[in-house]
C-alpha cells in the first residue's frame, strides 16, 4: 500500500486506559440515576456521566445492600448521550464488573458507595480492558488501587453528604504525604512504603515525579461552585459531583455553574457569577451524625 | 512538551489570553464540552477571526473535531471553526474499550509514531485542499486518515501529547511563521 500504513494494533493498555482519565482532566463527572438527568449533565457540559440505580444521598437514606445498576438503565443512557459512560461495581465484585465491560462502559468505579462484596479483597483490574477507578482516602489507599491496576484514583469524601470536610481531609492526606515524600531521601523511602502498605516502586516513582502516576479527582462532598474551586485549587485535576446535582432545588443551572467554576477555578469573579442565584443547595449532613461512613470500605 | 522544544506556551481560558500568541493547540477531551466553554468564555468569536486570518492551529482528537468542516454523531448546537475540509465522525472507532494504540508511519518521519488514540474521531472524507500524512488500520478498517493538514491546520485523530515523542509537535512548530 501507499506511504501511510499503521502496524502493532493493541487495545486495552494502560496508557490507552489511562490515557482517557487524562482527557477528563479539567472537567465535572455527573452522577446520573436516568437518560433524562443524563441528558442534563451532557447539555451543561459533563465531560461524562456516572450512571448508578440511585444517588448516594438516597442510597444512605434509603440502607440496605446497593448493587450494580440495571443493564437497561446503563444502555438508556449510552443511547442518549454522546459523552462517556461510567457505572459502578461493587468493591471486589469482578463480576459485576465483566458485566459492565461488556455492556461497553468506557471506566468502572469500583465503588465504595455501593455495598462492598469482598472484605479483604479489591478487583484485579489488570485483567480487564476497561479502565477502572478507585476512590481513596490516603497516599496508601490510592497506592495500592493503583498496584491493581486503577488508572483513575478520586479522594473519596463522604458522599451524599454535600459537605466537603472529608473531601478536603483526603485531598490533603494524599497530597500532603506526595510532598513529604519528595523531600525523602532513599533510605526514607523504605519506611515510606511500609508505614503506607503500598509498593516501594511506586513510592519511588512519586519521590521522582512529585506527583501520583495517574490522574487524581475529587469525589464526596461537592454540592456548590465554590466546592468545586477549594478543591481543584488544592490540587484534584478533576470533580465527580454525585448527589449535589440532581438532589439540589434545580439541578440544570447548577450543573452548568460547577462546570464553569472547575473550569475558571482560580478566578474568584468567575466562581461569583457562576454561584448567582442558583437556589437552594442539596441538604447538608453533619459528619460526626453519621451513622455509615461509606468512606470507611475500602482496604 | 512545547517547553523542552524551546517554545514558550500559555493556557488559554479568557479572550486575553489570545493576545500576543503564534499559534494555538486545541487539545483532547470531550468536544461537546469544550465548544460549549468555548462560547461562554467569548473565546470562540475572537479565536475563529483569527483561526481565518491564518493563526496556525493543532487540533488532536476533541480539536480535530472542533476545526473539521463536517462533524457528525456530534450534538447539533455543537460549534466548529471549519478550518479543514474534512468530514469527522465522533467515536468512530468505538467506545473505550475499543481504544488502542498503533505505530504509524508518518509522511516526513523516518522512524514510525506510536500513537495513542482514546475513542478517537475517524475522518471520513478528505477535500482536495488536505494533504494525508498518516492512517490507521483498526480491526474493522483500514486506511482511516488519522494525521491531516491543510496550509498551516495540522490535525490528529490521536494524542500526541500522550506519549514522549515530540515527533508531531514538531511538524506542528515547522508550520509557524
Amino acid at each position: 500500500m501507499s506511504d501511510t500504513q499503521s502496524d502493532n494494533y493493541e487495545i486495552g493498555t494502560f496508557r490507552v486506559k489511562r490515557g482517557l482519565a487524562d482527557m477528563l482532566r479539567g472537567g465535572v463527572i455527573m452522577d446520573v440515576v436516568n437518560a433524562e438527568e443524563a441528558k442534563i449533565a451532557e447539555d451543561a457540559g459533563a465531560t461524562a456521566v456516572m450512571a448508578l440505580e440511585r444517588v448516594p444521598s438516597d442510597i444512605r437514606r434509603d440502607g440496605g445492600v446497593a448493587r450494580m445498576s440495571d443493564p437497561v438503565m446503563i444502555e438508556d443512557i449510552q443511547k442518549t448521550v454522546t459523552i462517556p459512560v461510567m457505572a459502578k461495581a461493587r468493591i471486589g465484585h469482578f463480576a459485576e464488573a465483566q458485566i459492565l465491560q461488556s455492556l461497553g462502559v468506557d471506566y468502572v468505579d469500583e465503588s465504595e458507595v455501593l455495598t462492598p462484596a469482598d472484605e479483604a479483597h479489591h478487583i484485579d483490574k489488570w485483567a480487564f480492558t476497561v479502565p477502572f477507578v478507585c476512590g481513596a482516602t490516603n497516599l496508601g489507599e490510592a497506592l495500592r488501587r493503583i498496584s491493581e491496576g486503577a488508572c483513575m484514583i478520586r479522594s473519596k469524601g463522604e458522599a451524599g453528604t454535600g459537605n466537603i470536610v472529608e473531601a478536603v481531609r483526603h485531598l490533603r492526606s494524599i497530597l500532603g504525604d506526595i510532598r513529604k515524600i519528595t523531600q525523602a531521601d532513599a533510605a526514607e523511602l523504605f519506611q515510606w512504603a511500609k508505614t503506607l502498605q503500598a509498593p516501594l516502586g511506586l513510592v519511588q516513582e512519586i519521590a521522582e515525579t512529585g506527583k501520583l502516576p495517574v490522574p487524581m479527582f475529587c469525589a464526596g462532598g461537592i454540592a456548590t461552585p465554590a466546592d468545586a474551586s477549594l478543591v481543584m485549587q488544592l490540587g484534584a485535576e478533576a470533580v465527580f459531583v454525585g448527589s449535589g446535582i440532581f438532589k439540589s432545588e434545580d439541578p440544570a443551572p447548577r450543573a452548568r455553574a460547577i462546570v464553569e467554576a472547575t473550569t475558571h477555578f482560580r478566578d474568584a469573579a468567575a466562581v461569583a457569577n457562576a454561584s448567582r442565584g442558583l437556589g437552594e443547595a442539596m441538604p447538608g449532613l453533619e459528619i460526626s451524625a453519621l451513622e455509615v461512613k461509606l468512606a470507611e470500605r475500602g482496604w | 512538551m512545547l517547553s523542552s522544544l524551546g517554545t514558550k506556551s500559555v493556557a488559554v481560558r479568557t479572550p486575553d489570553d489570545l493576545a500576543g500568541i503564534d499559534a494555538i493547540i486545541l487539545p483532547g477531551g470531550e468536544s461537546t464540552t469544550i465548544s460549549m466553554l468555548l462560547e461562554s468564555s467569548e473565546i470562540f468569536g475572537s479565536l475563529n477571526q483569527m483561526i481565518g486570518e491564518g493563526l496556525p492551529v493543532l487540533g488532536t482528537c476533541a480539536g480535530m473535531i472542533l476545526l473539521a468542516n463536517e462533524v457528525s454523531d456530534g450534538r447539533r448546537d455543537q460549534k466548529s471553526f471549519e478550518a479543514i475540509d474534512i468530514s469527522v465522525r465522533r467515536n468512530s472507532f468505538g467506545r473505550q474499550i475499543a481504544s488502542f494504540e498503533s505505530d504509524l508511519k508518518v509522511k516526513g518521519l523516518e522512524e514510525s509514531f506510536r500513537a495513542v488514540f482514546i475513542r478517537a474521531p475517524g475522518v471520513e472524507k478528505v477535500g482536495d485542499s488536505v494533504e494525508i500524512l498518516a492512517t490507521v488500520d483498526s480491526d474493522e478498517q483500514t486506511g482511516v486518515p488519522v494525521l491531516c493538514r491543510s496550509g498551516p491546520i495540522l490535525v490528529s485523530s490521536f494524542h500526541p501529547e500522550l506519549t514522549a515523542d515530540s515527533r508531531i509537535h514538531q511538524i506542528f512548530l515547522s508550520l509557524i511563521k
